[in-house]
This record gives C-alpha cells, sequence and structure tokens, in this order.
C-alpha cells in the first residue's frame, strides 16, 4: 500500500481522536514505528492492521469511521491540496463525477507507484449515477462516500448517497444527483497555490 | 512583392501558390478547395483564444478568453500590430509579413498588457482575411493568475487545466519530498549525536568515554584512566598528506586493543589523543607494565602504503585509589597532566598523577 494512503489515514486518526488515541491504535495493531512516511511503500497487511486495530479503540463501526475519513480528506484545512487537485477534475460536480474515471491516471500522473482502484462511473439518466470501484482495502468504498459527500458541498450540490452492494467485485455507491447549483459552494481558482 | 490578394482572390489561393512544399504537396494531390463556414459562436467555443483579421490588418473579432486578458476592453476595428507584438519572427510589423509567416509558430505578445505571452498560429480564412489562434506560453500558470481566468475559458479539447493539476500536483509531491528530506536530516543528525563510536578508528568516542566514566566514578569499582597522547604526529600529516595520518590512527587504535583487555574502554577523544579506562587495575606496577608496552609498540615504525612514519607516544595515568571523592573532571585533568609531565620528560615516557 502507497504510504500516502497509510499516512492520510494516520493524519485523520491523530487529528480527530489525539495523539493518545493513536498510540493505542500503534500499540494495538503492532505497528513497528509510530508514524507513516507517505512517499514510502508499505504491506498492505499494515494498513488492514491499522483499520482493525481503530474500530477497537475507537469503539466506532468500521464503516462509518471510514467514510468520515473520506470526509476529512477534502474538507479538513490540512487536506486543501487534495480537495484543489480533485476540483481540477470539473467545473460542476456531475462533470466531477466524471473525472472519477479519470482519479488512477491522474494519480499516477502526479505519483507513478500510487495505484489507485479503477472506478467506474454509470450514468443512469435523471441525475442518478452508480459508482463502482474494486476495495484496495476494507471499507475503501466508504472513504470514497465520504469522499463524495465533502465534494458536493464543496460545490455547492445537493446529493442523496447510498453504498448500495459491498461485493467481492467491488463496493457500488448509488449517487442521486437532486440539486447540482443547490447552495454556493467554495470557490476554486485555477491557478490558486503558488 | 506583394502578398496581400487583389479583389475576389483569397489569401488561400495566394498562399497555396506561394508556399514551400506543403503548398506544392496539396497541389499536387489536387488543390483541397474544401471550404468550412463556421459560426462566431462555434470558433468561440473551440478556439476561445481566437483573433480574427482583415486584409487591412484590423481586428474583426476575437475570443472571449482574448477579451478578458485584454482587460474587457473592445479590441473591434483595432489594428493588430498595435495591439499585438511579435516576438518570433521579430520583423513581422505589417499584413504582407504576418501573410508570408502563414503556417509557421508565432510568439506574440499583447502590448502593455504584463503575462500576455502567446503562441500563435495564423492561417487564412475563408475570404480575404486571417485566423490567428493562441495559446499561452510556458508561463501559463502566471496568465492564469493574472487574469483570473477558470475552466469556462478555455476549450473542453485543451489540456491547459491539466497542465494546471500537474503544476500543482508537483508542488504538492515536492513539499512532501522536503519534508521527507527534513526528517532524515533531523533523524541522522540525533543518530550521529546518539553515536559512541568513533567512524576513523571503530573505537569509542569522547561522548562514550563520558558515559563509561561517570559511571565509573558513581560506581563502587576502583579503575585506573590511562591518557595517551601521540608523539610527532602531525609531522606525519603534514609530509605524508592525511590519509597516512588517518592510516596512522587506525594502526594506533589497533596496537590499543590488543594491549588492553576484553574490559577495557578505549576511546579516541581528540585527533590524536586517546584515553582508556581500565576497570580494576590499581596495582601502579601493572598500569606502568601496560602503558610502557603501548610505548613500546607505538614506537615502531608504521608502515603505510609505502611510506614508513614514525611516531611515538606519551602516557600520563591517575587510579581512582587516589580519590576520596571521584570527581570525572578532576580525574581527566590529572591524567593529563601526567602526560604532560611525561611529554616533558623527553616523551615516550609513562607517568603516574602524584607519583
Amino acid at each position: 500500500m502507497h504510504g500516502l494512503i497509510n499516512r492520510s489515514m494516520e493524519r485523520f486518526l491523530h487529528e480527530t481522536y489525539g495523539l493518545a488515541a493513536w498510540r493505542q491504535i500503534v500499540d494495538r495493531s503492532g505497528l513497528p514505528f509510530d508514524s507513516f512516511e507517505p512517499l514510502l511503500m508499505y504491506d498492505s497487511a499494515l494498513t488492514d492492521a491499522v483499520i482493525a486495530a481503530a474500530v477497537v479503540v475507537l469503539e466506532r463501526p468500521g464503516d462509518a469511521l471510514m467514510e468520515d475519513m473520506g470526509t476529512y480528506l477534502v474538507s479538513h484545512r490540512s487536506g486543501e491540496r487534495l480537495r484543489r487537485l480533485l476540483r481540477f477534475g470539473g467545473v460542476g460536480f456531475r462533470d466531477f463525477l466524471h473525472s472519477l474515471e479519470e482519479l488512477p491516471a491522474r494519480a499516477s500522473l502526479a505519483l507513478p507507484d500510487l495505484k489507485l482502484p479503477r472506478i467506474r462511473l454509470v450514468d443512469l439518466g435523471g441525475g442518478e449515477f452508480t459508482l463502482s470501484m474494486a476495495a484496495p482495502f476494507p471499507g475503501a468504498g466508504y472513504v470514497l462516500m465520504g469522499l463524495l459527500r465533502a465534494m458536493a458541498d464543496d460545490y455547492g450540490s445537493l446529493v442523496f448517497l447510498e453504498m448500495t452492494g459491498q461485493r467481492t467485485a467491488g463496493d457500488v455507491i448509488h449517487i442521486q444527483l437532486l440539486d447540482e447549483d443547490f447552495a454556493e459552494g467554495r470557490r476554486f481558482d485555477l491557478a490558486g497555490l503558488a | 512583392m506583394r502578398i496581400l490578394p487583389k479583389d475576389g482572390v483569397s489569401i488561400w489561393q495566394v498562399w497555396l501558390e506561394s508556399a514551400g512544399k506543403w503548398g506544392a504537396q496539396m497541389t499536387n494531390g489536387g488543390p483541397r478547395n474544401r471550404r468550412t463556414v463556421l459560426h462566431a459562436d462555434a470558433l468561440d467555443l473551440m478556439m476561445p483564444m481566437h483573433v480574427h483579421l482583415s486584409d487591412a490588418g484590423h481586428i474583426t473579432g476575437y475570443g472571449p478568453t482574448i477579451l478578458k486578458v485584454a482587460g474587457g476592453m473592445s479590441l473591434i476595428g483595432q489594428n493588430f500590430f498595435q495591439v499585438f507584438e511579435m516576438r518570433r519572427p521579430a520583423d513581422v510589423l505589417t499584413m504582407s509579413d504576418l501573410v508570408a509567416n502563414l503556417g509557421q509558430r508565432l510568439n506574440l505578445s499583447m502590448r502593455d498588457r504584463p503575462g500576455a505571452e502567446f503562441r500563435g498560429l495564423a492561417m487564412p480564412d475563408a475570404g480575404a482575411g486571417v485566423l490567428l489562434n493562441m495559446s499561452f506560453g510556458i508561463d501559463l500558470v502566471a496568465a492564469v493568475r493574472t487574469h483570473a481566468l477558470t475552466d469556462a475559458d478555455f476549450a473542453p479539447t485543451d489540456l491547459t487545466v491539466e497542465m494546471l493539476y500537474l503544476v500543482e500536483a508537483k508542488h504538492a509531491v515536492l513539499d512532501e519530498f522536503k519534508r521527507l528530506n527534513s526528517r532524515l536530516e533531523g533523524a541522522r543528525s540525533e543518530a550521529e549525536e546518539q553515536a559512541l563510536t568513533d567512524t576513523l578508528t571503530g573505537l569509542r568516542n569522547r561522548r562514550a568515554l563520558d558515559i563509561v566514566l561517570a559511571a565509573a566514578c558513581a560506581g563502587s569499582q576502583e579503575f585506573a584512566l590511562m591518557h595517551v597522547d601521540l608523539d610527532h604526529f602531525k609531522a606525519v600529516n603534514d609530509s605524508f598528506g592525511h590519509a597516512a595520518g588517518d592510516g596512522v590512527l587506525r594502526e594506533v587504535a589497533r596496537v590499543l586493543r590488543t594491549e588492553t583487555r576484553l574490559g577495557d574502554t578505549v576511546a579516541r577523544v581528540g585527533g590524536d589523543e586517546f584515553v582508556i579506562l581500565l576497570p580494576k587495575m590499581i596495582e601502579k606496577f601493572r598500569l606502568v607494565q601496560v602503558a610502557e608496552r603501548i610505548i613500546a609498540r607505538l614506537g615502531q615504525p608504521i608502515l603505510f602504503e609505502g611510506v614508513t612514519c614514525h611516531i611515538g607516544a606519551s602516557i600520563g595515568m591517575t587510579i581512582s585509589t587516589g580519590y576520596t571523592r571521584r570527581d570525572a573532571d578532576r580525574m581527566f585533568a590529572d591524567a593529563d597532566q601526567a602526560m604532560y609531565a611525561a611529554k616533558r620528560a623527553g616523551r615516550a615516557q609513562a607517568q603516574v598523577f602524584g607519583q
């Protein structure tokens, strides 16, 4: 697993639940270190162990925890970079949804060894979509769902999201785009960060 | 030479006749008289950075992004060469100069508009005018910022926004690398700080000695402290260079290790200064024996890569039994003082403090 994913998970757990909780998770998961390096690669078993330990230590269901993490990644101030990179995907939320199919290619343009799972979007018409993804770790579909929720807010769109299937083939999210221009949304300048 | 067309002849015909290889190929394959008429709206969408010129060089139309870069000021009817400056080719000052460069890459900028640098391509339109399409040059991030451009200012087929994405992703990755580097640098200097080994000789270093000496002073066991200072070492360095000096220091280290016991601490504490802590060594005669063996061994010539180096050693010692209250600094200073007494006594000597 790419360190960037592990590090994001660490940042979410550490900043949301505090250092003491993160230390407990480290102990419980048997990590041989207390912090992930975002540019190194790690055994995927470590990622699974951290998630399993977090569920026990924080006494939170894994799915809810993963969804919170997805939201945190783009809505927390430290996630401004990721939010911006995702916003390059499209002018509106609908465009953004379509750009998710390009996400793995976009990610590897930036970091060639960052392998994100293939994402498929099916436009069912009438503002309904299904998004499916082969989950690289348990609950990854919920991370995507949390991220979609935060990005919908960012675009000012009103959406209804539901996890309709977690199969071996992948996680499937049903999306109902109720109003693309529901609210103002957050500002996005193309050449924002220096 | 007049290149601008006469009435009723399009620039295309003039261009095809006068252009080089490309034009010739086209005419050989049969004149391509296929014409496409585009509505201005289509042009605006497909080429939001185009400028349309009349045969006299007046601006007759332009795309919405050009309007934005111009600061919202209408350019209609203005002389193209007064609004834009051609940078490459440099001598394009009139319409006939421009027509002579149709189909070529152009570099141009908008006068009085900083951050408005373009590359361009001009081709004849279906009539007597010229269509010039442009895009931002390499400094496009600055251009996008200066003119507050958005996705809507670029054609959906244009990869400008992807380029901006890449620039930003590159910055993010570089920042992450910078952070990784500073963490590694921090870890490296911390490791260096905590290191107990002298990297040149493999002996303990000053820091390690301080720890062992402090523990010995605090403990109940008696011990001796021996300060070994090399004689004539500077001469070796000066005559044979630092590599030879380093070789000699490594050889000295080897001698000190073989002449001491396993439980003794041998440390290099300065350039050519060594300190040995010998637990349970309290009989003066045995201590002097060890020192004299070391002095004898170090008095032998040392061969380093074909050169023979002569050094020697002076040794000062002190024994913990001579103190009612052991103090590391005091014992260190006393061994030091004994060593200087040995040097004064004519070098290659061993002296015990207080004797």
